[in-house]
């Protein structure tokens, strides 16, 4: 147990009041920290011209990405427990692009939709369709990255491939009895029996994409052309399109080193990312479905 | 038509939408491998098939970044912070688990918490830390803070600690062994899977990650791991869409074969961090 409180305080309770008290503080890391009050918050949320962009790309990705993922991943899962053949060989299809790392994702899904010669935009033009400038464009440069999102999406379609199987059998014969048709045994036998599985996505994609980060900064960083390290330039591209939260507190923390500035950011990110949990956890006493007396 | 080539037919059919999504699935795959075998012309023409292949591509990969430079760093990272995290989280899931003892329930709390969390609000005075210690440039801080644990290892660990019935246990102590024994003779040999998943998870992680190797090794090339490497490859190096893509490939391949190898604890692993939550 000891080494484990070690590193909770180390890593994680001190990190917590250090932050708390770096916010309040103006700290470029080669001189000792100095005090100025609420400053960085005040900045925050009356000047910093980046905040809003950065906030707005962040709940655009709960917003449209997170459910269009669940969704996704939800349909795939239906479709391989409808499949009579080859289930092996499709699930290991659909799983795959999930094992490729972020960086090499982004990387060959920059090089997929790029405007010009890029295959997508290939085939698009033999269809007689001029396809968009994708990374390039700032409409269509989050939609290229929920795209990047729904292709590694196979961990979360595992997961409701296992909960679907679960789903017991009487369940169906019962409604089958009753005349329910297939619509109807979906809406009210497979949803509530795996709403905890929907409830637990819900939660993951939410937290995952307080976090987004990787594919955002590699795929601007890329699609400008400037080296990943020195992208702090091209921060968002295009047109501040890219640039979520994480990525702006990475570039004011880590690029500037304004720390006071950055800890003042992650306290905000703190306070919503505890208020959207427990938001969710809240709600989902209203939809979510508990077999039997309680969890498993 | 023949009842085999009718029957045939009649499974593609029923199957159309499943085959479309698959198709629809490793088409980037197909095009990344078909780049990745042109000529830098033709990966900068509109044209999708290489003429000719072009397999120098991938031993020229080597000769325009220390590619095995990175996968050297990248194998001391993810095999020191595996390490790190079973030795680190097992003996605290057990404690969590299986012992009783006051605050454990607070304990666990913590590390549901401490797993919520997005790692950015801790990000700066962790940096800060390892700044004073002279760490950052090097892997260090990737690696050290996992041999004091880690939550979501924690956290799948005593999931599976719980599904172990406490008979088996009793039954080593009326034998006379001790918790550290009992620890490690049966709860690790029933834990298998779960270690493996755990194991499996931290490695993957480590190898994939892009976040801490650009936070902290960034100001040293000659300690860039392949996520860091591949992501300045482009740019640095003013290479072309081929030699990238078959950096790419190069970067996805180890995955993809361990998945391969390892397809059950993978499938077990994931469907215990959703079913079992």
């Amino acid at each position: 147990m000891s080494p484990w409180i070690v590193g909770f305080t180390v890593f994680f309770g001190y990190p917590l009041v250090s932050s708390a008290y770096l916010s309040l503080t103006h700290y470029d890391l080669l001189s000792a920290p100095r005090w100025v009050g609420l400053a960085n918050y005040r900045f925050l949320f009356e000047q910093d011209q980046q905040v809003w962009p950065a906030v707005r790309n962040t709940l655009w990705l709960m917003a449209f990405a997170v459910p269009l993922q669940v969704l996704f991943a939800f349909g795939v899962a239906l479709m391989l427990t409808r499949a009579r053949r080859g289930v092996g060989f499709f699930r290991t299809v659909f799983y795959l692009p999930a094992l490729a790392p972020p960086v090499a994702a982004t990387l060959g899904f920059v090089y997929l939709l790029n405007p010009a010669t890029g295959p997508v935009n290939v085939i698009l033009g033999h269809l007689g369709i001029e396809g968009p400038l994708w990374f390039n464009s700032p409409t269509w440069s989050k939609p290229s990255l929920v795209l990047l999102g729904m292709w590694g999406v196979g961990n979360l379609m595992i997961i409701f491939l296992a909960a679907l199987i679960d789903v017991p059998r009487h369940l169906y014969e019962s409604a089958l009895i009753d005349g329910a048709g297939p619509f109807q045994r979906l809406r009210w036998v497979t949803l509530p029996t795996i709403s905890p599985v929907i409830l637990f996505a819900v939660v993951i994609g939410v937290i995952e994409s307080l976090q987004y980060f990787t594919q955002a900064y590699v795929a601007a960083s890329i699609a400008t052309g400037q080296a990943a390290s020195e992208s702090a330039v091209n921060l968002g591209y295009p047109e501040n399109s890219t640039l979520f939260y994480p990525v702006l507190l990475y570039t004011q923390g880590f690029r500037y080193f304004n720390m006071g500035y950055a800890s003042a950011m992650a306290m905000l990110l703190l306070a919503v990312a505890l208020t959207i949990t427990l938001l969710i956890l809240r709600s989902s006493r209203l939809w979510v479905f508990y077999q039997g007396a309680g969890r498993r | 038509m023949s009842p085999r080539r009718k029957k045939f037919l009649i499974a593609v059919a029923d199957h159309s939408l499943l085959i479309v999504a698959a198709i629809m699935f490793l088409a980037p795959f197909v095009f990344i491998v078909l780049t990745s075998l042109m000529t830098n012309d033709q990966a900068l023409s509109s044209r999708l098939w290489p003429d000719p292949f072009q397999w120098g591509n991938f031993a020229e990969v080597f000769h325009t970044a220390p590619i095995w430079r990175y996968a050297f760093n990248t194998t001391i990272y993810a095999v020191l912070a595996t390490i790190g995290v079973l030795v680190s989280s097992i003996p605290v899931a057990y404690a969590l688990s299986r012992l009783r003892w006051r605050g454990r329930d607070v304990a666990f709390i913590l590390v549901l918490v401490a797993m919520m969390l997005p790692f950015q609000v801790t990000v700066v005075p962790v940096y800060v830390l390892f700044s004073k210690l002279h760490l950052v440039g090097s892997l260090w801080p990737l690696i050290i803070p996992n041999f004091l644990g880690d939550a979501f290892s924690i956290f799948l660990l005593r999931q599976f600690f719980m599904t172990i019935p406490e008979e088996y246990a009793d039954a080593a102590r009326v034998d006379g062994c001790g918790e550290l024994r009992i620890l490690v003779s049966v709860f690790l040999r029933l834990a298998k899977p779960a270690i493996a998943a755990v194991a499996l998870f931290e490695f993957l992680f480590c190898f994939n990650d892009f976040f801490g190797p650009l936070l902290y090794t960034s100001e040293d090339p000659s300690n860039w791991t392949l996520s860091l490497g591949l992501a300045q490859f482009r740019t640095i190096y003013q290479v072309q869409w081929n030699l990238t893509m078959a950096a790419t490939l190069l970067f996805m391949a180890p995955v993809i074969v361990l998945f391969f190898l390892a397809q059950r604890a993978f499938v077990e692993g994931v469907t215990l961090t959703g079913v079992k939550g």
